[in-house]
């Protein structure tokens, strides 16, 4: 289970600059995300962290520099062959739950695509993935008469029907209730314990991104670029920057706490 | 961590192609199921819960069954899935089910899952045709009494724009005027000009038989002006703006935006609907206008092609046998489509839900019911001026 030198990373970003037309968002942007790890993507309000989530799922192209997932580059056009599923699931922002169909039928529709389950495995799939994210009884209805928060949670369920390796959530626990966020920051970390499972997440929430993360990179806004890249907890101590500490210790920067103590 | 997906245990032997690497036994009232070796499914996919309570049922029914893993090396979220079905299934048909010797980590899967039931099922209770009927009718019935509602806020709001209490932006009204008549024009002059040639055509096969050929300019005038240009040109802006207007509000509420506008205690019928109404009561006249004058021109050419007939003999012709009342009659109908097709786009795009499919009904809906309302009320039309001799 351990990862070698020889395998190649899950995921990597090389000198990723994101653009739309002459507004450059982010420039020079690398990182890679280890197997098995779960990867926060953290920053402030518009300073695109959607935007990366988008390119490296392959949804936008990049203005340079490239994004591999298991070693296929994303930009690529015989990575968007749709005849296969990508090896990863997403979360949206929103949801993104097709509104034409129920909820249970969002979930089973990439079992449909791309698996021949008898209509019974198909059953059992989507009742566990809705029981998963706490929405047992909830496959008959409709995406409309569902609250936000349970939107999001029934998406949730449609990235997980797959069961993929890699998993992209924006926003995971936003419009959750304290207590279904700490249930889905549980899940997300029993999916990386039991399944192996990495997970790549945009987040705000400080109490998640110290639950679960063990790794991030942080995009500043002003200077348009990723500035630290490390453990969350290491960088609200001792990161260098204190736009960084800021940010990880809500607006109250802590002491920079390099020299022991 | 020894059992992750995807990473079968080296020394394990490949997975059996047929049989499935679990074990049923039925001993008195109880079933013991064993699951053993590596859980690999393909993708045909893993065992499904029914397949294996119908085995059960086959057995004996059982009450109790006790599902073991304790030989399990490899499993994957499949077999998570299936034991979760295993025991939501059998609960259902009365039996109860107990795990022993699962990997912890499959057990805590399972937990997850398993730790809470939410919303129950919508209540889906067969419904007898005659309740079907009852709510069937009461719902037209209520449709027809928020129509009305929806035509009394207009005028209501239109009261209010005619004593400049309206709070509407200005810009809106040249913006939907432009959207609705310029840009519309050209779809407009096309399809007129070609339906005053089709009816100069059947016009002119038929009065040549008789040897009536200048009354062709007579039937492609009257029907033009009386008729055709108002009937055409709202049918066009029906499919046209009617659905925009529909599609859009509807897409409006999906996004909150009506809710945003009437927490600022701002009517949509004021700030929306009116405008809208407003807008397509003006331009259709003039689109009238300009459809009159295709079609009759579409007549011209065919009759001067096909019937060896000048032009300033068809425009005089034309001109005798149309009189201004004519034109009155067409301009006033095209002034109530306009309103017409304004309304009901509006009404259906505020009533729409909330959803994508939603968005789509209502710009289909605002179509047909406009067209059915264009052919009611020219019917109308035709009664009255019928009883009033013009």
């Amino acid at each position: 289970m351990t990862e070698t030198a020889a395998t190649p990373p899950c995921i990597a970003v090389e000198n990723l600059t994101m653009a739309f037309g002459d507004h450059v968002v982010q420039r020079d942007v690398s990182f890679r995300v280890r197997r098995r790890s779960i990867f926060a993507i953290i920053g402030g309000s518009g300073s695109g962290k959607s935007t990366l989530l988008k390119h490296m799922v392959g949804l936008l192209a990049p203005a340079t520099g490239s994004v591999h997932i298991e070693g296929v580059d994303m930009a690529a056009d015989d990575a968007r062959d749709y005849r296969r599923p990508y090896p990863f699931g997403v979360l949206f922002q929103g949801g993104a739950l097709w509104s034409s169909m129920t909820v249970g039928e969002n979930v089973a529709l990439p079992l449909q695509l791309y698996t021949r389950y008898s209509a019974d495995a198909m059953a059992d799939q989507v009742a566990f993935k809705l029981a998963l994210v706490g929405l047992g009884g909830a496959a008959a209805v409709s995406p409309a008469d569902l609250s936000g928060g349970m939107r999001k949670r029934a998406a949730l369920a449609r990235a997980l029907a797959l069961d993929p390796q890699i998993l992209f959530l924006d926003e995971p626990s936003a419009g959750l209730d304290p207590i279904n966020s700490r249930r889905l920051d549980d899940l997300i970390l029993q999916l990386r314990e039991a399944l192996g499972v990495t997970i790549v997440v945009v987040t705000h929430e400080l109490a998640s991104i110290f639950a679960i993360a063990d790794d991030c990179i942080f995009l500043d806004t002003e200077r348009k670029t990723a500035i630290a890249h490390g453990d969350p907890k290491v960088l609200r101590d001792h990161s260098k920057d204190p736009t960084v500490r800021e940010f990880l210790s809500r607006g109250a920067p802590a002491p920079v706490a390099e020299g022991g103590g | 961590m020894g059992s992750a997906a995807n990473k079968p245990d080296s020394t394990s032997p490949a997975a059996a192609t047929s049989d499935l690497p679990w074990t049923l036994r039925v001993a008195g009232g109880t079933a013991e199921l064993r699951f053993a070796g590596d859980w690999q499914s393909g993708a045909e996919g893993p065992v499904a819960s029914p397949e294996i309570l119908d085995r059960l049922a086959a057995q004996g029914a059982p009450r109790r069954l006790s599902v073991s893993g304790a030989a399990l090396r490899t499993w994957n979220n499949q077999l998570a899935a299936a034991l979760f079905g295993l025991q939501q299934n059998a609960r259902r048909r009365g039996i109860a089910t107990e795990f022993t010797d699962l990997p912890p980590d499959l057990a805590r899967m399972l937990a997850m899952g398993g730790a809470r039931e939410e919303p129950a099922e919508p209540d889906a209770r067969a419904r007898s045709l005659l309740v079907a009927v009852g709510e069937g009718v009461l719902q037209r019935l209520r449709a027809t009494v928020e129509v009305c509602t929806s035509i009394g806020a207009v005028v209501l709001a239109a009261l209010a724009a005619a004593r400049g209490r309206a709070r509407v932006r200005t810009g809106d009204y040249s913006a939907l005027v432009r959207a609705a008549g310029a840009d519309a024009l050209g779809i407009v002059v096309v399809v007129n000009f070609l339906v005053g040639a089709i009816l100069a055509f059947i016009g002119a096969v038929q009065l040549e038989q008789f040897g009536a050929q200048i009354y062709v300019a007579d039937v492609v005038g009257i029907a033009t002006a009386r008729e055709m240009a108002a009937i055409i040109t709202a049918i066009v802006l029906a499919g046209r703006t009617g659905a925009a207007f529909a599609s859009e509000i509807a897409a409006m509420q999906g996004n909150d935006e009506i809710d945003a506008l009437r927490t600022l205690g701002v009517s949509p019928y004021e700030y929306l609907v009116m405008p809208r109404v407003f807008a397509l009561s003006v331009v259709m006249p003039f689109l009238y206008v300009f459809a009159c004058a295709v079609g009759i021109l579409g007549g011209l050419v065919i009759a001067a092609g096909m019937l060896d007939m000048t032009g300033g003999a068809y425009v005089e012709e034309t001109r005798l046998a149309i009189g201004a009342h004519q034109f009155v009659v067409g301009g006033l109908k095209s002034l109530c489509f306009g309103a017409l097709i304004a309304i009901v786009g509006c009404h259906i795009g505020l009533q729409a839900g909330r959803s994508a499919a939603d968005v789509g009904r209502a710009a289909t809906s605002a179509v047909v019911v406009s067209i059915l309302g264009i052919i009611l009320i020219d019917a109308v039309f035709a009664v009255c001026t019928h009883v009033l001799g013009v």
